[in-house]
């Protein structure tokens, strides 16, 4: 089975969030970067553990400039055979979606994480799977293959549903498919030498942009009850804060 | 005209459809334009959403819309956007909206927003909407650069609104694909609210010790009607199911009240629960980082502490 693991970087999750001086960007200065957690530590450990099982390959895919590299290297690390990066700034969910529509060719599965921790679109993984023409299925906690088709178990509004669908498909991967792995010092030596190929992007036009961003309003300073009364809480709860 | 996809769970609208009508009317006013629902499937009382501004409600009704696949029901949305000309379509940002908004966008070669919390400010032909970026840490307001728009809502972000009255359904006949997904079972907790719809959360951490001892946490969350929530270290141990895990790398959730006890306020779990109206932090450390973010803290033994609010909230439940 071919395998494809979109993977994409975003700022790593202790990060403080500041702006620039006019708010229409972040202060990346000192912003340090991992793989989005949902791809890593779900979609890619799957795939590669569905590798183990019934062979295969698993190929990275990741739409950015040549920084994203390091990234790319330590999904190598932890076991994908090879990658493609497309090299581009960026331009928006469906832009990327475009670019990933455009490699995606002859692959049994496309995986997704179920969102990316930045901009929590959780949007591409559909896209890709309008614009090729397949099953999607997302917040998959669950799949196990059998020939060519694919039980999943996916996350819905207070519950699981299972689901069968066949490949070619796409899906996007949430808590539960898979354990978080550590690269050994075999994968990292191993990963320098894995191909990591080079292409350029499709023409696409962005279709949204980001005007501006604001940081949420400062909490004014907590207000403290003694433990022994509780009432009052439960009347400032009432009559201050009026959720109950 | 805006187009609202209201989903009904078995035949019945959830307050996430409430939300998303009341949502459409506010944009279509913005926009000066109608509101109308399209609802798919076999739906109760479908003209109902004409309380909340939809203008005009319309079904489909096929067999392959009984049971949900993102391909079959976002040709059903987009089918009934072009039929009706519809400019904005809305739908909720939950895990049915998840699966459809970017099929939609593809479909209709549109810009998205996704899990938007305010109404569109349209300034001539510039259309931006506010969203909540890493999980709650910061929010962008985005421009959607084309003419069809496809943005979902939020949960719990915007107070639902009556504005009128119950309209009449009217049929529409839709274009629609083989599913492509077979669903093979469905199994939902039945009379809880799930996290990212619900308006009170009770969430225990690692400060509870096991989870033999959960019993504190579910008391007052019944007392209160509220949903359960964790942190990631609780739910990763398995003291509770996955679903509960809430923050960065959990659920996102927005409640007008999170009750936090045992948890210490790691940036990665703020970052999921920081835009609750009110939360209220229980926790022994009084340096712990979470009451930093909170509105009412109580410096204590969550195991003292937390049955005694049970029982003064019991107390004033029954007055
Ligand atoms: C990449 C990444 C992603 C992450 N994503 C998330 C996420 O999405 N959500 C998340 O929650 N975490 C996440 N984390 C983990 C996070 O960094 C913290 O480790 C975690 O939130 C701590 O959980 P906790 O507060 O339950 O436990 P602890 O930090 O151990 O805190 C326990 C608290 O309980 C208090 N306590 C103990 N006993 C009592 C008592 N009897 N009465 C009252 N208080 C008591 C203690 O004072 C302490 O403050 C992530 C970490 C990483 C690295």
């Amino acid at each position: 089975m071919k395998m494809l693991v979109c993977v994409s970087k975003t700022p790593e999750t202790t990060t403080k969030i500041q702006l620039t001086a006019d708010k229409t960007d972040l202060d990346k200065g000192g912003m340090q970067y991992i793989m989005n957690p949902y791809d890593e530590w779900y979609a890619l450990v799957r795939a590669l553990e569905l590798k183990e099982a019934g062979g295969g390959s698993v190929t990275l895919l990741n739409v950015g400039p040549a920084d994203n590299d390091a990234v790319i290297r330590k999904g190598l690390a932890i076991g994908a055979d090879d990658a493609i990066r497309v090299n581009s700034e960026g331009g928006g969910s469906l832009y990327i979606a475009k670019q990933i529509a455009a490699q995606a060719a002859g692959y049994d599965i496309v995986f997704f994480g179920k969102e990316t921790i930045d901009y929590n679109g959780s949007e591409v993984g559909a896209m890709v799977a309008e614009l090729l023409g397949t099953a999607y299925v997302g917040e998959a906690s669950k799949l196990e293959m059998d020939g060519s088709t694919a039980t999943i178990t996916r996350d819905i509004e207070g519950g699981v549903e299972v689901v069968e669908a066949s490949t070619p498909l796409c899906l996007s991967a949430a808590k539960g498919m898979a354990e978080q792995r550590i690269p050994n010092m075999r994968g990292i030596m191993m990963a320098k030498r894995k191909p990591l190929n080079v292409v350029e992007p499709v023409a696409a036009p962005a279709t949204t942009e980001v005007a501006s961003y604001e940081l949420p309003p400062a909490k004014s300073a907590v207000k403290l009850v003694e433990p022994e009364n509780m009432e009052e809480l439960v009347r400032l709860l009432h009559e201050e804060a009026k959720v109950i | 005209m805006v187009l609202v996809f209201a989903e009904a769970t078995n035949g019945k609208f959830k307050k996430a459809a409430h939300e998303v009508v009341t949502y459409g009317a506010k944009t279509a006013a913005a926009m000066g334009t109608e509101c109308v629902a399209l609802t798919l499937g076999d739906v109760q009382d479908a003209g109902d959403l004409g309380r909340f501004g939809a203008s005009k409600v319309y079904n489909a009704a096929d067999a392959a819309l009984a049971n949900f696949d993102s391909g079959v029901f976002a040709a059903a949305i987009a089918g009934a956007a072009q039929q009706l000309g519809a400019k904005v379509i809305v739908l909720s940002h939950n895990s049915t909206g998840k699966n459809l908004t970017g099929r939609l966008a593809a479909r209709l070669d549109a810009g998205s927003a996704p899990g938007v919390k305010a109404v569109p400010v349209i300034e001539g032909d510039k259309f931006t909407v506010r969203k909540a970026v890493f999980s709650g840490k910061a929010f962008a307001d985005v421009s959607i650069l084309t003419d069809t728009k496809v943005i979902s809502l939020a949960g719990n972000s915007i107070p639902v609104e009556e504005s009128g009255s119950a309209v009449g359904v009217e049929s529409i006949s839709l274009d629609l694909p083989a599913p492509m997904v077979k669903v093979l079972s469905t199994k939902r907790a039945e009379g809880i609210t799930p996290l990212p719809e619900a308006e009170l959360v009770v969430s225990g951490g690692r400060g509870l010790k096991g989870p033999e001892n959960w019993g504190v946490i579910n008391d007052l969350a019944e007392v209160l009607g509220a949903t359960t929530a964790c942190s990631r270290p609780v739910a990763d141990s398995d003291w509770r199911p996955h679903h509960e895990h809430v923050g960065q790398t959990g659920v996102a959730i927005h409640p007008n009240l999170y009750i936090a006890a045992g948890i210490s306020g790691a940036i990665q779990h703020l970052a999921g629960v920081n835009s609750s109206k009110t939360i209220v932090v229980v926790n022994k450390d009084p340096e712990a980082p979470f009451f930093k973010a909170a509105d009412y803290g109580v410096v204590g033994d969550l195991f003292e502490v937390l049955p005694r609010l049970t029982e003064a909230l019991k107390k004033f439940k029954s007055a």
